[in-house]
């Protein structure tokens, strides 16, 4: 750990807000770990279908049971197994795509630039939720896997603006022209060189990702297009519990609560992490240099 | 700046064409077609016969030719699930989701700016630290679960507004002008109100952050400086300023609206594009289907159009 990276960490340490989102956040993965161990009953087990469906929330049920008399905590416990590592792994591919994408543009420059930046301002006009639900819904079924992999290859447009930006306005910087003066292969300048330089904003945008994932997956699952059971996530749980909101209304509330605490968890830490990691960049993971130079209108 | 816009407006059309032909293909070479429904006691020979009226029995290829050539004499395609030309359904969708959408970006955009230029002037103090503590919550609220919480207690708890529809079904019709307005007025209240809250949020962020970007700057002080009120400097002098990277926002914020109104148009059964884009993917009616992806990416391009032509309305510098 070199000591930038150690200075950068215990300022990070030292907001309180990336204290309590960051420790949320760990919480909820030990949660989803070992939801085996936390969960009172099985998420799938229909306690007693005649006398346990339906009941309002109590002591021995804390989020009340649903129509097939499931325990909506287990539920909730179990759905953020799949919510999270859903987020988690389209974010992880969305950013991989977008980096290598925003480097080539942005290191190689000239036409091939202009070409790349015109094929992203074409993908950027699909509305990403109408693809989704369109393509999920025709092509199904799915599966865990092509979700993850379809919110991944559709969730990269944003990192990739701002990995270019951060690329172009790092290329001529000292360390860069050292590096090669030095005779430094392009392989090596982007992986010792480069990225290790704009790591902080790549990991910003990718913590807000997380949390603009977690609500897109919930919303094509309350839609009946996203995880469906045996993996039901917090979107599924929700689904369920929203044909009747006015009889059960804990079947819907709570899985909404559980996203709001998680979303909310990750975007305050990503707002915390960009006050100290990029304080140019702009709130929804929007470069700095794409909107505040004055001079020209954007032409992307 | 004309020949810029009419470049990018050129370039508009060329994005539009490439999306319709990549969801043309997307949809088409999906496993099944419309007439694959379950349920109806329908034989496989009428099935067929169906596929047959309508082209589907076809090579993809050639169905993108027909599809081509009905747009150019103005068709685009029969609905199915709603047995009719799918430019009408279209043409009674899209006023609805004007209407609503059209609504809450104006409330949107002038509470969002609202918000974030009243926040950048407290920076620090506790009005800016509640409002933006509250503003992160609205702006992590998932929009279907806020939509149907709305729902849930001002429909049904409260029952103060109607639980959803663009007009009373039954008694519209029978009502005097005035009555069918407020009728139209209390429906269009909370789902405008969802879309509208859960859109400020993320232009009062951004307001708040382009506002902090341009108080420092010395034609603030300066304007400070001949003694010009502080209402007048923030409001009129440091706005102006800070309203461009806001107004970039309005192309951004088009592709999320459009997905927002999807979810609100469901929850509150609104019947325009979103309502009957998920019922269209859910029947499998494919020209539906192509056809509303494409007033999405029209609506995405037209919002950046947009975006542009105001950015040199506010920044004179962009006027030749």
């Amino acid at each position: 750990m070199t000591a930038s990276t150690r200075a950068a960490l215990s300022r990070i340490w030292s907001i309180r807000a990336t204290r309590w989102s960051g420790a949320i956040i760990v919480g909820l993965f030990l949660v989803a770990i070992f939801a085996k161990y936390v969960a009172p009953y099985s998420p799938s087990a229909q306690l007693d279908i005649v006398h346990l469906k339906n009941l309002a929330p109590s002591h021995a049920h804390p989020f009340g049971t649903d129509a097939y008399s499931r325990d909506v905590l287990s539920r909730v416990i179990f759905g953020a197994r799949i919510s999270l590592s859903v987020a988690a792994l389209s974010v992880l591919l969305a950013t991989t795509i977008g980096s290598a994408y925003g480097v080539v543009a942005g290191y190689v420059g000239g036409r091939v630039d202009a070409t790349m930046m015109h094929i992203l301002d074409a993908l950027l006009s699909i509305p990403r939720v109408l693809l989704l639900l369109a393509v999920l819904a025709l092509w199904q079924p799915v599966g865990l896997a092509g979700l993850i992999l379809l919110l991944g290859v559709t969730g990269w447009y944003g990192t990739s603006r701002l990995v270019r930006a951060e690329v172009r306005s790092a290329r001529d910087r000292e360390y860069m022209v050292a590096a090669r003066a030095l005779g430094a292969s392009h392989w090596r300048i982007v992986r010792r060189h480069l990225l290790p330089n704009i790591a902080g904003p790549i990991i910003v945008a990718a913590t807000l990702g997380v949390a603009n994932v977690i609500v897109l997956e919930a919303g094509l699952s309350f839609l009946g297009v996203g995880a469906r059971e045996p993996n039901a996530s917090w979107g599924t749980i929700f689904l369920s519990g929203s044909s009747a909101p006015t009889d059960t209304w804990w079947v819907a509330l709570f899985p909404g609560l559980a996203i709001v605490v998680t979303v909310l968890a990750f975007n305050v830490l990503g707002d915390a992490l960009r006050d100290v990691l990029d304080p140019r960049q702009l709130p929804g993971g929007i470069p700095a240099s794409d909107t505040t130079t004055h001079t020209q209108p954007r032409t992307g | 700046m004309r020949r810029h816009l009419a470049a990018r407006l050129l370039k508009s059309l060329v994005v539009v064409v490439i999306v319709s032909t990549i969801s043309f293909f997307l949809i088409r070479l999906a496993p099944g077609d419309p007439f694959a429904y379950e349920g109806a006691n329908f034989t496989p020979a009428i099935r067929a016969q169906w596929r047959a009226q309508f082209g589907y029995d076809r090579p993809v290829t050639e169905q993108y030719a027909r599809y081509l050539s009905s747009i150019a004499h103005g068709q685009f395609g029969y609905s199915h699930s709603g047995r009719r030309p799918v430019s009408e359904a279209l043409a009674d969708a899209i006023p609805r989701t004007l209407l609503l959408a059209g609504v809450s970006l104006v409330l949107s955009f002038a509470l969002g700016i609202t918000l974030g230029v009243v926040q950048a002037t407290q920076r620090g103090k506790w009005l800016d630290r509640a409002l933006s503590g509250t503003l992160l919550f609205f702006y992590s609220l998932p929009d279907f679960w806020f939509a149907i919480m709305m729902l849930l207690v001002f429909a049904f708890w409260l029952p103060v507004f109607p639980p959803g529809g663009v007009i009373d079904a039954v008694m519209h019709s029978y009502m005097s002008p005035w009555d069918a307005f407020a009728d139209r007025v209390m429906h269009l209240v909370l789902p405008a109100v969802t879309l509208t809250l859960l859109t400020s949020a993320a232009i009062a962020r951004y307001q708040r952050s382009a506002m902090l970007d341009v108080l420092p700057m010395e034609f603030v002080q300066v304007a400070r400086a001949k003694g010009v009120s502080e209402r007048s400097i923030v409001w009129r002098h440091a706005l102006r300023a800070a309203l461009t990277p806001v107004i970039t926002l309005l192309g951004l914020l088009m592709p999320v609206l459009v997905g927002g109104s999807l979810f609100v148009e469901t929850v509150f059964n609104w019947n325009g594009m979103g309502l009957l884009t998920a019922d269209a993917i859910r029947l499998r009616d494919y020209d539906l289907v192509t056809a509303a992806v494409v007033v999405g990416a029209v609506v995405v391009a037209l919002g950046n159009l947009l975006a542009d032509l105001l950015h040199a309305v506010v920044d004179p510098r962009l006027r030749n």
